[in-house]
């Protein structure tokens, strides 16, 4: 029961300190601004496609949400190990009886918290200012719930990347700056290799079978495949999201892909910190 | 010793080529107040990351109230003070407390009464960022106090305070210590820790240079005494040839002896009655005493 308890500090701790830390106040409100912005762009025509509003606005804001969340994520995440070490209260918190293990999960927890809470202001504030103003059916409601889940879950994988990177270096600098490359090559730079080949491959074997299960293979992508194939709405999808109409694989494999990013992240987290000399 | 907190056998530490501690023994007892002194380098923050588990040793034992260091039973006997530490800007005094008191298994509400002891109750609810240096060390001391530790290792927890708050510390620690919990600190300064320590380790080099009460040290130093003798209006002659040493100034005389000879010294000086004035004894300098432990194998290392 001790060990809840230890773990209950470090998460609350974390909590009170995401929740002071002026950037992620502002991330929530960019978050925010950018899902109402969507909601207006995106729902403007559906009266005329006859679509309901919610749903094509989920398309739209799947999208944003596989930029934003994980720049979010890692921006809670960067520095719980490596700012711990060079402010020397690592040394400190691993002299008590609290365990590495507990130490990674708790952080973890603490820092989910805060992500789950931005997520749900901007999504909660964008749906419900969508559903006051075109109203919404039971699809449009399922397709929004599934998105909010599952940008949490994309969260949960970021931030475990997060901390694994962050137990690599012992300046939180250099934190920093392995966060923003992992963020480039797992969010931008993968999907523009990814279209260059198929673009070279023009419909050969890889673009039949590799490229579906690279695309597969990466959380961002894995995420936006997830909720536009479960979508029913003929909005406009373009790029490795043509994809989701004709994925090789059932679509609750991009799920557990998600889930399998989750828990290599925090293993990988939770190795990399048993190694460190505070 | 068995019933020793703290039992360190032989301890040797190597950063890869740097051997940062080299064969060093040292035990604390239960009550009891021990001070690791040293120059920069020695070996003193090497020495408590060991006992804290975070360090592999090469070579020697060590063992935390008969406990593997790291292990579950030594990291509930032991507390730390870090030599350097930075808590989070916008956590208030009272948070950070509360924080590392469960951390302990400790009930916050315990731990809280902890601000007053180290004297700032009042910024209690402030941010620690608002803090002045002297502050944010106390403060990292009454984290260190938290649920009355058997083993409190505190490196160099005097920095940036300022000497009444240097007081302070070290009549919070006589407290601790008497309380039961066994006290490893370390310093620069043996002056500062005069009368209310001990025992003091010396180390040098990653070595254990001496260890014993500063009397002890004092006497195994050798350094000499001076005794200043002012002589009355026309006796100095008389009191030089009866003591010897050596005269200054017209009318006084300077005998330097060494700490065993000291009482045989006054002996004499007594005998000449009203032929002294005055009397002034130098004990040798504390740091005087600490260089001598310390420096000649830094100068010979440097060479
Ligand atoms: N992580 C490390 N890697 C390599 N060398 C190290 C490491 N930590 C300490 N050392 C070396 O070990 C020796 C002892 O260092 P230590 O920090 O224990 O000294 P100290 O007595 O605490 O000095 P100070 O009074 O300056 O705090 C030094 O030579 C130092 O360079
Ligand atoms: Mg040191």
């Amino acid at each position: 029961m001790n060990s809840m308890d230890r773990m209950a500090a470090v998460a609350a701790t974390e909590f009170r300190l995401a929740f002071r830390n002026r950037w992620v106040l502002l991330s929530t409100l960019a978050f925010t601004l950018f899902a109402l912005a969507l909601a207006f762009l995106g729902s403007g025509p559906s009266g005329a496609l006859k679509a309901d509003a919610l749903t094509l606005t989920a398309a739209s804001l799947s999208t944003l949400t596989v930029y934003l969340v994980p720049l979010m994520a890692l921006l809670v995440s960067y520095d719980s190990i490596a700012g711990e070490i060079e402010r020397g209260t690592l040394a400190l918190v691993l002299a008590t009886p609290l365990k590495r293990g507990e130490l990674v999960v708790a952080k973890f927890l603490g820092h989910l918290a805060v992500l789950a809470m931005a997520i749900a202001i901007g999504y909660g504030i964008a749906g419900a200012v969508i559903a006051g103003v075109h109203g919404a059916d039971d699809a449009g409601l399922v397709a929004w719930g599934r998105l909010l889940v599952t940008a949490v879950l994309l969260g949960a994988v970021f931030i475990a990347l997060g901390m694994a990177l962050s137990s690599l270096p012992r300046q939180a600098g250099t934190a920093a700056a392995l966060a923003i490359g992992a963020w480039l090559i797992l969010v931008v730079l993968y999907d523009l290799a990814l279209l260059g080949a198929v673009i070279v491959d023009q419909g050969g074997m890889f673009t039949k079978t590799v490229f579906p299960a690279l695309v597969l293979a990466n959380p961002g992508d894995a995420f936006r495949l997830y909720n536009l194939a479960l979508i029913e709405a003929n909005a406009p999808i373009a790029g490795l999201d043509g994809l989701a109409r004709t994925l090789p694989f059932p679509v609750s494999s991009a799920f557990v892909v998600l889930v399998l990013w989750l828990f290599a992240g925090l293993a990988v987290a939770w190795a990399l910190t048993r190694r460190i000399r505070p | 010793m068995t019933d020793a907190i703290l039992t360190v056998e032989e301890l040797t530490i190597r950063f890869g080529a740097v051997t940062a501690l080299d064969g060093v023994s040292l035990s604390v007892a239960p009550g009891e107040r021990v001070a690791l002194l040293g120059h920069n380098g020695a070996g003193k923050s090497t020495l408590f990351k060991t006992v804290l588990g975070f360090l592999q040793p090469a070579g020697g034992r060590l063992s935390i109230v008969d406990a593997a260091p790291g292990s579950n039973v030594a990291r509930r006997a032991v507390s730390y003070l870090p030599e350097q530490v930075v808590f989070p800007k916008a956590l208030t005094g009272a948070e950070v407390l509360t924080h590392f008191a469960r951390l302990k298994g400790v009930a916050p509400k315990a731990a809280l009464p902890l601000l007053e002891v180290v004297g700032i109750a009042d910024a209690a609810g402030r941010a620690v960022g608002t803090y002045s240096k002297g502050m944010r060390q106390r403060l990292c001391l009454a984290q260190a106090l938290i649920g009355t530790p058997r083993l409190l290792l505190l490196d160099e927890p005097t920095s940036g305070l300022d000497p009444i708050s240097r007081r302070e510390f070290y009549t919070v620690l006589e407290a601790s210590a008497r309380a039961g919990t066994a006290v490893l600190l370390s310093s620069h300064s043996l002056s500062e820790i005069e009368n209310r320590i001990d025992r003091i380790a010396i180390l040098a080099k990653g070595q254990l240079r001496a260890e014993g009460s500063l009397a002890d040290l004092s006497r195994g130093a050798g350094l000499p005494i001076r005794i200043h003798v002012e002589a009355a209006e026309g006796r100095v002659e008389a009191v030089h040839a009866h003591l010897g040493g050596e005269r200054v100034n017209g009318r006084s005389v300077v005998l330097t002896c060494r700490a065993e000879d000291k009482v045989g010294a006054l002996t004499s000086l007594a005998a000449l009655g009203s032929d002294v004035t005055d009397i002034d004894i130098a004990l040798p300098d504390l740091d005087d005493v600490y260089r001598h432990y310390s420096v000649p194998i830094v100068e010979g290392a440097a060479q």
